[in-house]
């Protein structure tokens, strides 16, 4: 791995300058996304189970489509469609971001919204997995629809979830890796300019597996963590993992 | 800006061809997928301590790294492998597709190989045991026996997988394969339609998944239904 101490050929550092760029972006995109999707997919999710009215039909809608779309389809959507559909004023100032963000924001939301589809289904079955006495137990305490998911059914289904939201967490970091087709630096796209510059595959794709390895570790003990800590009690093992 | 229709139909054609390409990676996908997963989720659960770490270590690696970065592993390892294989001094050159469909079995191999793991262990161990007391082979256990009843327990997490499967083909854009979404963007570069294009391809990839899934979904009752 003495690649990795080598100068690059701009003359500004050595590799693993690049590496940790590369992960630098990887994970803020990674984070950045999560954040977007717990808040959407909840949203969403919720919407999903109100019963009646309007509300669950769009939150189906969105389901459906961010879901039956590869992840690569909508990235192109965000970066060369969407500029185009809008105002050219709006599409222009899109268009003329500086570099890394001109790439990075379209992922951002890209992978946010794409990840929010799939946060949603669990946040439904997590509500849906609930007794139907908490839902009247709360109605009884005259509690509103708003404070109802709130205080009593969002805190024991997001419980509930824990173990399958693991594997949506470990899966954003992977997904991030997209970025790349819309020209983002990160790991992955990292790897490809270390071989381009060097033709040291194998260093260089073997470092970057490796960083993979080590990201995918950290999330999962991350998630172990949280899952001990706040288990339900009664719902040990959560709903099927299958 | 307007969406210009006579582009998309002079470009289907294309598409079409794409699309078919899409459609033989996810054949090779699922077939070669299965087989290799089953053999791993069979090593996986056997009593051979080495043969199920070994099998444990592949399925996690694979599940930890990007399906693109696997793409790029192999895609510079294949020639170099079979160069090594078959002692030239060279790499050997060999196609896009051969390098995609062995990505893509092994790639997906690891996700089959969880989910057969699950339906593996579904069966009751009574039916092990019955077998053995029928004289079955270990092997002959597997084929007739748990094989297929596992299969049936799982079959809607398989077909999912298999249309999420489908959709990662796309992925195959980054070495400039010519699947459904490589036709799409190689019209859009040469035209200038990237609206159309991706709008295109988007839709037809919908259509797909969405029917597909609907169909998993009124199968995953039916076998409910079934069983209890």
């Amino acid at each position: 791995m003495s690649l990795l101490f080598e100068p690059t050929p701009d003359g500004a550092g050595r590799y693993y300058d690049w590496i940790l760029n590369g992960l630098g972006w990887t994970l803020s995109l990674a984070l950045g996304a999560w954040t977007i999707a717990l808040v959407v997919g909840t949203l969403v999710g919720v919407a999903r189970t109100l019963g009646s009215g309007i509300l669950p039909k769009l939150g189906r809608v969105y389901v459906e489509t961010f879901r039956n779309v590869p992840l690569l389809v909508q990235m192109f959507f965000w970066y060369f469609v969407l500029p185009e559909l809008l105002p050219a004023r709006i599409g222009l100032a899109i268009k003329q971001m500086e570099p890394p963000w001109a790439s990075f924001v379209p992922a951002l939301i890209c992978l946010g919204l794409f990840t929010a589809a799939r946060i949603a289904e669990q946040v439904r079955a997590g509500v849906q997995a609930l007794p139907a006495g908490q839902t009247q137990a709360a109605f009884a305490l005259g509690l509103s629809r708003t404070r109802m998911y709130r205080l009593v059914l969002l805190p024991q289904a997001f419980r509930i979830i824990l173990p399958t939201l693991t594997n949506e967490f470990m899966t954003i970091f992977k997904n991030t890796s997209v970025a790349l087709t819309i020209g983002l630096v990160e790991l992955t796209a990292t790897a490809r300019e270390i071989n381009e510059n060097t033709f040291r595959t194998f260093e260089a794709f073997g470092v970057v597996t490796i960083v993979y390895l080590v990201i995918a570790l950290l999330a999962w003990q991350l998630m172990q963590r949280i899952e001990r800590a706040a288990q339900l009690p009664g719902f040990a093992s959560g709903i099927s993992r299958t | 800006m307007m969406v210009d229709l006579s582009a998309i139909a002079a470009a289907m054609p294309f598409l079409m061809k794409g699309l078919l390409f899409t459609v033989q990676i996810t054949l090779v996908g699922v077939t070669g997928g299965v087989v290799f997963g089953s053999l791993l989720a069979v090593a996986r659960l056997s009593q051979n301590r080495i043969l199920s770490a070994l099998s444990g270590a592949y399925v996690n690696l694979m599940r930890s790294i990007p399906l693109i970065l696997v793409i790029f592993w192999v895609f510079f390892l294949v020639p170099w492998a079979i160069g090594w294989v078959t002692r030239s001094a060279r790499p050997v050159a060999v196609g896009a597709s051969l390098t995609i469909y062995v990505t893509f079995v092994l790639f997906e191999a690891a996700y089959y190989a969880e989910i057969l793991r699950a339906g593996f262990r579904s069966i009751s161990p009574g039916q092990y045991a019955a077998c053995a007391a029928l004289g079955l082979s270990k092997l002959n256990t597997y084929i007739y026996v748990i094989f297929p009843q596992a299969i049936r327990n799982v079959l809607p997490i398989l077909l999912t997988q298999t249309i999420s499967l489908f959709q990662d083909t796309s992925l195959v854009y980054v070495i400039s394969a010519t699947d459904l979404l490589g036709a799409a963007s190689k019209i859009a570069q040469r035209d200038g339609r990237l609206v159309e294009m991706y709008l295109t391809v988007g839709v037809i990839y919908f259509v797909f998944c969405y029917t597909a899934s609907q169909l998993v979904k009124r199968l995953q009752g039916r076998l409910a239904y079934g069983t209890r």
